[in-house]
């Protein structure tokens, strides 16, 4: 058992890949929570709290989402926009809820606007520049969304959640996996259940990994 | 294949940036007789680009861009040199190879694009420098040309490594000198277009980009004689105006001066008969329907 634990950093320049480090994905019906397999409800909650908690909570999603290439992904990015309308409609003054695409995986540096769009390839840019300190990914591509994951740890104090459509993300501080429709409205429900309940921190910065 | 597979989220329409809008908007994707005077009156393929000001590629890029037939299947392949720094800019499915394999790349994507889309047509173009296509990657130019492999070639001739800082390239002229290569070059000008004629290649065309609408009736032939029949190959001057002391304003006359009758890159073509065959037939395709088109808008009127 592996005593790695997937944390906020900034871990430090090229942090290891958790898989690398031991941490497993959850079989389905589970999720992890900083490398650590849970119940999948006990993951909502936790991933509730963390939006809440948060000063800048973001959604980031992905070409799998954003662009309509099959009906299922134009149901999920409805469910992605009405989350995002439940975060706004929780925040409480001082948090800012925010929804910035990931259109493509093209390396668009130096042209990218971190400001409206997020760049696998540098990903810290959006996150530095928006001062986003509680973020999910949704609709990237396992590869991009590693990549990301990985340079996120590893230079930002952001907590990452992956709702992946697949296995799941090692690299994720949280990890949902076979992400649906009705995971991202269960979702969106238990943000509205716990609205009220936690103290959003008051700064965005948080202090660094432990491991 | 038209843009209606080319469309962004309703839900999450608005935040998306606006090249992107812009693109799902009015870009020519699943046009069929976009071409060069598209540029102005719709989104071209291209956003910004980080090649030099001036810099006569980017009028290359710009033109072949829009003069691809089927832009929404194609997938290009690139190699190292100031081509890769406009790629991730463009609009078309690409994908980066390392320096010299681009042609290898290629051929094994034509294949598998052949086996997972057998419905569809699905076009490659490599895009690369005189030194990935002539230097480095030779072996792997002139293998995928013997194995008729059919995709079209384009090579960007600046005739040395502008990318760099100016070292000598086989497609450099002789007794050149250059910032990284004082001696000068000591041997000819590789003859690269005989060569592709050679080695198999169906449709050969050598010229500069001063000429939008020569490039767009190459890119096309040139596209569509690789579909059907096989190999082909476009030898296009792009001068490095850094690396032969001009300025920004400069690149267009540099290329009208090069491809006069006399100089190195007057116009040059080679086709092959089955070639010739089908753009024959292409233009009597192309005629009847323009005549149509006539007829229906007299009867309309």
């Amino acid at each position: 058992m592996t005593q790695y634990r997937v944390l906020p950093g900034p871990e430090h320049f090229l942090p290891p890949s958790a898989a690398s480090m031991g941490i497993c994905l959850p079989n389905p019906g589970e999720a992890h929570i900083n490398g650590v397999i849970v119940p999948e409800e006990k993951a909502y909650e936790e991933a509730a709290k963390q939006f809440l908690m948060a000063k800048v909570p973001t959604i980031f999603p992905g070409p799998l989402v954003l662009w309509a290439w099959n009906e299922k992904a134009a149901k999920k990015a409805t469910a992605v926009r009405h989350l995002y309308n439940t975060l706004k409609e929780c925040a409480q003054p001082g948090q800012t809820p925010m929804l910035i695409p990931m259109p493509d995986y093209r390396p668009k540096y130096p042209k990218i606007n971190p400001e409206v769009e997020i760049n696998p390839n540098h990903p810290n840019l959006t996150i530095w520049h928006n001062k986003i300190d509680c973020c999910m990914f949704i609709g990237v591509h396992c590869h991009q969304a590693n990549l990301s994951l990985k340079i996120i740890r590893g230079g930002t104090s952001c907590y990452t959640i992956a709702m992946c459509a697949q296995a799941g993300h090692e690299d994720a501080m949280l990890s949902f996996r076979d992400a649906s429709v009705e995971k991202i409205m269960k979702l969106a429900e238990w943000v509205r259940k716990l609205k009220g309940t936690v103290q959003p921190r008051l700064t965005s910065a948080k202090s660094g990994a432990s491991n | 294949m038209s843009k209606e597979r080319i469309k962004i989220s309703e839900d999450l329409y608005d935040i998306m940036p606006s090249d992107y809008q812009d693109l799902v908007k009015s870009a020519t994707y699943g046009k069929e007789d976009r071409g060069w005077k598209d540029i102005g009156n719709s989104k071209e393929l291209i956003e910004q680009h980080s090649l030099c000001a001036g810099c006569p590629e980017s009028m290359a890029f710009r033109y072949i861009l829009a003069s691809l037939p089927n832009p929404e299947d194609t997938v290009m392949v690139g190699s190292t040199g100031c081509t890769s720094l406009v790629f991730p800019m463009v609009a078309v499915h690409n994908i980066h190879s390392l320096f010299g394999n681009q042609n290898a790349i290629a051929s094994g994507l034509k294949r598998a694009l052949s086996v997972r889309f057998p419905g569809r047509t699905k076009d490659v173009v490599v895009l690369a420098g005189d030194g990935a296509t002539v230097d480095i990657g030779l072996d792997m130019t002139l293998q995928a040309w013997f194995r008729q492999e059919k995709f079209t070639t384009i090579c960007f001739d600046n005739e040395l490594y502008a990318n760099t800082g100016g070292q000598e390239s086989g497609l450099m002229q002789k007794g050149f000198v250059a910032k990284m290569a004082p001696v000068g070059k000591l041997f000819d000008k590789v003859r690269l277009p005989e060569i592709a004629r050679e080695s198999g290649c169906h449709y050969v065309v050598q010229c500069t980009v001063s000429k939008p609408s020569l490039i767009e009736k190459v890119v096309r032939n040139a596209v569509m004689i690789a579909r059907e029949i096989g190999p082909t190959y476009l030898q296009l001057y792009t001068p490095c105006i850094l690396e032969i002391g001009k300025n920004s304003m400069e690149g267009l006359q540099e290329m009208r001066d090069s491809e006069k009758p006399t100089e190195r890159f007057a116009y040059k073509e080679y086709i092959s008969e089955p070639a010739k065959q089908l753009l024959a037939e292409v233009t009597a395709k192309d005629k009847e329907k323009k005549a149509a088109a006539k007829q229906l808008a007299s009867q309309e009127a």
